[in-house]
């Protein structure tokens, strides 16, 4: 016994061996199995697995014709991928070094543009030839097993001892008798769960707080501006054609849903003119503004065909007829895009009499109710 | 101690050998190890495809990690100023600036871009052929259901996680994107603004929510991501693989490889060649150029709004489904949008998530599987595969119509009317074309089985009629039929299929292999004509009920065939 472990109840120090793990072990002595080859070996612990090695093809015999043909290949395979792998390097730290620059210039260099296939034709050659390197190797150079290994079915005794400690410590714990911990474990398991996910209601907001969906920027005496944030006048633009709008406050023309076409209508299609009931007057002389988001999914209905007198939203292919009040006529939309009243300042710029009569953009639960 | 291991027999006494038992002394690691490498897996090209999807998901992690290095994810608006001169002074925002910025400024940045956002495609396409695969097999019957179950959560991730990838470069084409997304929130009946102030912080489209697609992108669904791949391949692995029936494989084995050095060569191979694909899709082949689309305007789109190729199916239903508002007292309203976009995928996966039960139940069969079927041998499972594949066909070109309608010069409303009669009236029309399939593939099948293989020889009988010489495949009775049954294995239909040719000598400008050592090797496993030519001195049994050639094998009795 080693005089350096003499605590009570501590016996077995580094001088005793170990308990041995059993099973194998107790079959096979060291001695055993150093006397055993290798390969031996091999199937041996392959046995312990429930893997029965059936068939062994060894593979090409060495020195043979076919071995070196396919050492050959291999070779080549993976010497090319690193050639590629190499050529990768080159293109990627030399241009701008040695090599042109690579990156993007107005007038357009040859190697700019080369430059992100050639990172892409030398990285993908070069990996996909490391892939097929070891494809090749395992198919014509390793031996081909046939290798069968057993599948269990559940143990009807670890099912029986598992399910014996499980119930036991539970039985144990006393749980099915205190009702009271049960109870209050319960209590306290709802209480937390419930208390760890409540911070989740900062993500909750009133929808209805500033009645955001039903309102837009526009209001009366707003003008109409384009783009770039010019006023539009009565005849700036020919009959038949359209211009997106915006309102003219801070910001009106990055606002999701204030966008407006302003069409101007050909004289025939003022004579087969239907407006919605209610919104007669909602146009300036010859002039109409509708909303620009679709009342299906939102996208902003951008395709003005005015042969037809129809708009075209690209996302979902709904169309809507100017004539009949921005009516759908074809595909999934179900409602009018919403009309802006307008009318002309008194410097004889268009201005809007006021918001929109309905909420624009796509439809809702209470859409109806705002 | 190293004192006694060192006299011990079969002590290590290479370098390696004692490095392994010092590692092995520490953690006993060794058993473990062993049963990993002894580990069988079966041989099929179609239990390559989840690997595949594995793998597309580690690039995924690795090209993502890179991005994020250069990636901001910002809505604020800030006037560009880098090197792309079209777009340089004009108003966008942080994220999409960023996007450029690692596009054009950063060396590589492109590069990377785009193979994240090929490998992101081929992702979901290797899931999505993956799923067909174990459908069509039946690989997810008990005990698999399960695992069948965490696949299906795992694709629904997938497409969670690629739209919101596809939407964090807050250009015009992801913008429009998340405006129908928007639009499908604000769609959900009661709850719908409720939910939309919940994703977005508000109206649309705030200031909050590229930060937080980009937290779920980069975070929350790619954590789930690894935890389900995890526990998808952990049981994999302890119920271990399936396997086509065959020669010697039963519902209680597995034939194949060693995972060591076969199986882990192969893989590693495939690894590295999905890898590759995606490097020179990435660099060869553009994808999502965003500054072609310049910056999200909520006025503007672009024509040709397509989504990612596994949302388009769904941008495909919104545009077949008809105008139908549903009204309700008291000014409510069902938008129309809602069945599309969240009722027909809602009920799509749940039919897929519980496909195994539903199948189960219907069936009566409740009895474990390791073995595959093929498709042929259940024809109402793989019809009503094939039927879902055609309704999400018709789905998926709808999804792009308007295309469709201007490169073949077809009218949208034609397009769109083809689409919705289509997706009612093609997919019964291929579940009885499939099942008709399936039933003539069997009973050929059989045919083969009971009659022989046609081996094109013709031969003549002695009053006249011509009749084509069969070679029975096993055993025949006293009638000439085959006595094998089927054993859900392919049955060989031509003669090379059983070894009726000479293997080719190896080499293709010059033989690589001896001839004459090919032939005794032939000769030795009865393959190929001179095997049968040798034996025909010894024997004269190629029918016992005839006493006739090999040769002579499958003619049938009767002249009745």
């Amino acid at each position: 016994m080693s005089t350096r472990d003499t605590r009570p109840g501590s016996t077995g120090g580094d001088e005793t061996p170990g308990p041995l793990h059993g099973g194998p072990d107790d079959d096979y002595t060291p001695e055993q199995l150093a006397a055993m080859r290798r390969e031996e070996l091999d199937l041996l612990g392959a046995r312990y697995d429930g893997v029965e090695i059936l068939h062994v093809d060894p593979g090409p015999e060495p020195g043979s014709a076919m071995e070196r043909r396919a050492v050959r290949q291999v070779g080549l395979t993976f010497t090319l991928a690193g050639v590629s792998a190499f050529l990768f390097l080159v293109v990627y730290v030399g241009s701008g070094w040695f090599l042109p620059e690579w990156s993007w210039t107005e007038e357009g260099t040859v190697w700019s543009a080369l430059f992100t296939p050639m990172l892409g034709l030398f990285m993908g050659l070069s990996l996909v030839l490391v892939g097929a390197g070891l494809v090749l190797y395992t198919k014509k150079l390793l031996p081909h097993e046939t290798a069968v290994q057993d599948k269990h079915d559940g143990s009807h005794f670890d099912r029986v001892t598992t399910g014996a400690t499980l119930v036991g410590g539970y039985h144990n714990s006393g749980l099915p008798r205190r009702k009271l911990i049960t109870r209050s474990l319960g209590f306290m398991g709802a209480g937390v769960g419930v208390m760890l996910l409540a911070p989740l209601g900062g993500l909750i907001n009133n929808p209805s707080r500033g009645n955001t969906l039903g309102q837009t920027a526009w209001a009366e005496g707003v003008r109409l501006l384009r783009d770039d944030g010019s006023p539009v006048r009565p005849g700036d633009q020919e009959p038949g054609s359209l211009e997106t709008v915006f309102p003219a406050v801070p910001g009106g023309n990055r606002m999701t849903d204030a966008p407006t076409m302003l069409i101007r209508l050909r004289p025939e299609q003022i004579e087969s003119l239907r407006p919605r009931e209610g919104s007669e007057d909602y146009g300036y002389g010859d002039y109409v503004a509708y909303s620009k988001i679709c009342t299906h999914a939102g996208c902003p209905v951008s395709l003005y065909e005015q042969e037809t007198s129809r708009i075209l939203c690209p996302c979902h292919q709904s169309m809507f007829d100017v004539t009949q009040g921005a009516k759908p006529v074809f595909g999934p939309a179900t409602r009018s895009l919403p009309q802006l009243p307008i009318t002309v300042d008194d410097e004889g710029f268009f201005v809007a009499r006021s918001d929109y009569p309905e909420a624009v953009g796509p439809t809702y639960w209470n859409r109806e109710r705002i | 101690m190293a004192a006694r291991t060192a006299t011990a027999p079969g002590a290590p006494t290479t370098r390696l050998g004692k490095a392994g038992l010092e590692i092995d002394d520490r953690l006993v690691v060794a058993g473990p190890l062993r049963r990993t490498l002894n580990k069988v897996f079966p041989d099929h090209w179609s239990f390559l495809l989840g690997e595949i999807a594995l793998y597309c998901f580690i690039i995924l992690l690795l090209s993502g990690t890179y991005l994020t290095f250069f990636y901001q994810a910002s809505m604020t608006e800030v006037t560009y100023d880098g090197s792309y001169d079209p777009l340089r002074g004009i108003d966008m925002s942080i994220a999409y600036a960023s996007t450029l910025d690692l596009s054009f400024d950063v060396r590589g940045g492109l590069f990377m871009r785009q193979l994240h956002h090929w490998a992101a495609l081929m992702f979901v396409a290797a899931i999505v052929v993956h799923l067909l695969r174990i459908f069509f097999t039946g690989a997810f019957r008990r005990p698999r259901e399960s695992n069948w179950l965490i696949g299906v959560v795992i694709l629904i991730l997938a497409l969670l996680e690629g739209f919101s990838g596809y939407s964090l470069p807050d250009d015009l084409l992801s913008g429009t994107g998340l405006r129908i997304m928007s639009a499908i929130i604000l769609a959900i009946p009661v709850v719908g603004t409720w939910v939309h102030w919940a994703v977005f912080g508000g109206d649309y489209i705030g200031e909050l929510i590229i930060g937080r697609l980009y937290i779920a992108h980069v975070l929350l669904i790619p954590a789930i991501l690894l935890a389900l791949i995890a526990v998808h391949l952990l049981i994999l692995v302890k119920q271990k693989h399936t396997q086509f029936p065959g020669p010697g494989r039963t519902e209680h084995n597995v034939v194949g490889n060693r995972l060591f050095p076969t199986f882990a060569g192969k893989a590693t191979g495939l690894l590295f060649v999905v890898f590759g694909a995606c490097a020179a899709l990435g660099g060869l082949v553009q994808i999502n150029p965003v500054w072609l689309w310049g910056p999200y305007n909520p006025a503007q789109v672009s024509a040709a709004s397509q989504p990612d190729w596994y949302i388009m199916w769904l941008d495909g239903s919104s545009r077949l489904f008809p105008a139908w508002d549903i009204n309700l007292p008291g000014d409510y309203t069902i938008p129309a949008l809602f069945w599309p976009t969240a009722v027909l995928p809602g009920i799509v996966f749940t039919l897929l998530l519980f496909y195994p039960m539903i199948e189960r139940k219907l069936t009566g069969d409740t009895a474990s599987h390791h073995l595959l079927q093929r498709p042929r041998d259940v024809p109402v499972r793989t019809s009503l595969g094939m039927m879902s594949i055609a309704f999400y066909v018709v789905l998926l070109i709808s999804g792009g119509n308007d295309v469709v309608a201007d490169k073949f010069d077809i009218s949208l409303n034609a397009m769109t009317w083809a689409g919705r009669i289509g997706m009612v009236l093609l997919p019964p029309i291929v579940y009885v074309i499939t099942y008709r399939i399936c039933l003539g593939l069997q009973q050929h099948d059989r045919e083969v089985l009971e009659h022989g293989i046609e081996t094109g020889v013709i031969r003549r009988l002695p009053h006249g009629e011509f009749i084509e010489v069969h070679q029975p495949i096993g055993p025949v009775d006293a009638h000439g039929h085959g006595q094998l049954a089927y054993g859900g294995a392919p049955v060989p239909k031509k003669m090379n299929q059983v070894g009726a040719a000479r293997r080719a000598v190896r080499g293709f400008f010059s033989p690589v292999e001896e001839p004459t050592a090919v032939e005794i090797e032939q000769r030795a496993e009865g393959r190929g004509l001179s095997a049968g030519e040798s034996e025909r001195e010894l024997t004269s049994s190629g029918r016992p009920s005839e006493g006739g050639r090999p040769s002579d094998g499958g003619r049938p009795q009767d002249p009745r065939d």
